[in-house]
């Protein structure tokens, strides 16, 4: 069955696509996107989105890392099977710090990739807008806008006519197969 | 697409509405690229390296060096079913070849992540041209450096009980008091990092050939890879602020790594070992040869790929700025090194540097210190910096210089040892010159497989540089 995707359009300026962004948030609408080729400058503050969470998510690992490396070296080398070896303490922080210092780091990283993709709801190899011709650009040369046909405020060829007015190049109506 | 023009141009650097310059700080540098390309030619330059059919000098190239790995592979299994000593190293050099490949190669994995994270927060926009490049090499390097630790165990299958805390029938733990263990936590941090970072960037331009791809095997390789990306700029939110935060941590990793390798020997009391300056030097002696190897790969791949538009010679010149910056500081640990022997008063240590410098193995030392310290001095001339030409034999010079420092610290600290009835003499047997040369065929045929299937920049990173790619805040 064809369902409607929404209403897609196409920029090449990239001071016109801030101005777009602005505008349609201020027309209301919540669920659309700039598919681009590489991140822009000042698109995010435009479009209004909200700062992401990833960096606690880093932080919350990068802490987990670090607790996990302190107790693994202590118990296994204080508790579990007390060895001594060249006089040395069963357990001292100082010998600690390499090994503490590296999990911090393996587990942010882990927890920074996997938690930005997962953000990101991805990975999913469908997206609603992948037929459209306008998609393949998106990754190639130009910047485009979608707005989803969920959104509350979403109105056919109103939408249409709306990305028109902020300077939208081969503006359509996109459907999809369910 | 719609060329922008130089009212266009970007210009993080002016203030809002500063007008009052005659040039913007970015006028007056060098621009970053032959021309003035538009989105599209990145996109074709480089989806056209992939697409394209491999040439017959590829073939050629591959064919020699996966037989030289595939060589080196043989003569592994020799040793692992023969026993290690097939190799050279014995009493009192007990380590040799297999501990200075090691350094080698893990050295050479340091501009990788050097570029991609350092000169990220340095906010140092030339590195998008190499830096993808870079990442890869580092990735194959370290994979030849892991080779040789496990190897020089003797029985690798059982390595793993060594080597890592996992439970075992005789209820002991490894030792995490030993700074060889930190090394194995330190490598394989760096190579797991050093992956997902690579793979992060890649992700984008993945998701660039999965557009563009129409073969029946082509495509759907690149659409699992790519994980389905969109280009979104509510992912682009995150992806870049966890590209932000990969970079923040994989500095002080970077910079670990091969402090935690100098451990191996500064933590021991051997004399030529035992000294607090180890892991800077050896950071600045990484960044150094990981820089040489970039050069010497890179002004090959910049010729035979024609990527002359986005590698100019303002990116090899910055290079080997890099290059003498760190060779000077390589320079100047190996005088400490010797001022400290002398002032430390100590019988053993001076023995230890004179004997470097002027016993057995003299040749290697003044082989190590022509290649790192004299050679790259050419630097200094500007046209030198620029020649390409000069530039690669500086570039091969500077790897054989920084394998000849990690030999000569290995072998000169052990071959005379405290008491002279012990003193030897290193000859390596062909065990050991295989599996090196076999280390070397492998990277570069790695290399090859990726200079030809895999971008080799990052697109959509040099997209974001380009003149007027971003908003041009100031017109607000």
């Amino acid at each position: 069955m064809k369902k409607t995707a929404g209403v897609s359009g196409l920029f090449h300026d990239p001071d016109q696509v801030l101005k777009a962004a602005t505008g349609i948030r201020d027309a209301g609408f919540r669920k659309f996107d700039f598919h681009t080729p590489y991140p822009l400058h000042g698109l995010d503050q435009a479009m209004g989105i909200r700062r992401t969470i990833l960096p606690w998510i880093s932080l919350g690992a990068g802490l987990l890392g670090a607790g996990v490396a302190l107790h693994l070296q202590w118990w296994t080398g204080a508790v579990d099977y007390p060895l001594v070896i060249g006089g040395k303490p069963f357990f001292a922080f100082e010998p600690s710090i390499p090994i503490t210092f590296e999990l911090t780091v393996l587990l942010t990283a882990i927890a920074t990739v996997v938690g930005m993709f997962a953000l990101n709801g991805l990975p999913r190899w469908f997206s609603k807008w992948q037929n459209d011709a306008h998609f393949t650009r998106s990754m190639d040369d130009a910047f485009v806008v979608t707005i989803d046909a969920e959104d509350p405020a979403y109105d056919g060829e109103k939408t249409a006519s709306l990305l028109e007015s902020l300077g939208a190049e081969q503006v359509r109506i996109v459907e999809y197969e369910d | 697409m719609k060329r922008v023009t130089d009212k266009h141009r970007q210009d993080d650097w002016n203030t809002e509405g500063g007008g009052s310059l005659a040039l913007s700080p970015e006028e007056l540098r060098e621009p970053l690229f032959e021309g003035t390309p538009a989105l599209k030619d990145v996109t074709e330059t480089v989806s056209g390296v992939v697409e394209g059919k491999p040439t017959r000098l590829w073939y050629a190239t591959i064919t020699l060096t996966s037989g030289l790995a595939g060589w080196g592979i043989l003569t592994i299994l020799y040793t692992v079913f023969t026993g290690i000593g097939v190799w050279g190293n014995n009493q009192p050099i007990g380590w040799a070849w297999d501990i200075t490949n090691f350094v080698f190669w893990i050295g050479i994995g340091h501009a990788g992540t050097l570029i991609s994270a350092i000169l990220f927060l340095f906010r140092q926009k030339w590195r998008t041209a190499i830096n993808r490049a870079a990442e890869a090499m580092t990735i194959f390097a370290v994979i030849c450096a892991l080779i040789f630790p496990i190897i020089h165990t003797g029985r690798p299958w059982l390595a793993v009980y060594w080597l890592l805390p996992l439970p075992n029938q005789m209820e002991m733990w490894v030792n995490f008091r030993s700074p060889l263990l930190w090394d194995v936590f330190a490598v394989s941090t760096y190579f797991a990092v050093s992956l997902m970072f690579w793979f992060v960037g890649l992700v984008p331009d993945f998701a660039t050939l999965r557009n563009r791809a129409k073969h029946k095997i082509a495509k759907p390789i690149w659409t699992f890879l790519s994980l389905g990306w969109t280009g979104a700029n509510r992912h682009w939110h995150r992806y870049e602020k966890a590209y932000l935060i990969l970079a923040g941590i994989s500095t002080p990793l970077v910079l670990s790594v091969h402090t935690i390798v100098s451990f191996d020997f500064a933590v021991s009391v051997l004399p030529g070992w035992h000294t607090t300056i180890f892991p800077p030097y050896f950071v600045a002696g990484a960044i150094f040869s990981g820089f040489g190897m970039v050069l010497t790969l890179m002004i090959l791949a910049r010729k035979l790929l024609n990527l002359e538009t986005f590698i100019t010679r303002k990116h090899i010149e910055n290079m080997n700025k890099v290059l003498m910056a760190t060779g000077l500081m390589v320079g100047y640990a190996y005088g400490i090194e010797f001022f400290i022997a002398w002032y430390s008063g100590n019988p053993y240590e001076r023995f230890v540097f004179i004997n470097r410098a002027f016993g057995p193995y003299s040749w290697a030392y003044w082989t190590m210190v022509t290649c790192n310290v004299f050679i790259p001095q050419l630097f200094w001339f500007k046209n030198i910096r620029r020649n390409l030409i000069i530039t690669w034999v500086i570039s091969i010079f500077v790897n054989v210089g920084m394998w000849f420092e990690r030999f000569v610290i290995i072998a000169t600290s052990l071959h005379r040892d405290f008491l002279p009835s012990s003193w030897g003499y290193f000859i390596p047997t062909w065990v050991d010159v295989s599996i090196f040369a076999g280390t070397i065929g492998l990277f570069l045929t790695l290399f090859l497989l990726f200079a030809k299937y895999i971008p080799v920049l990052a697109i959509s990173e040099i997209k974001g540089i380009l003149p007027g790619a971003q908003p041009n805040h100031s017109h607000h």
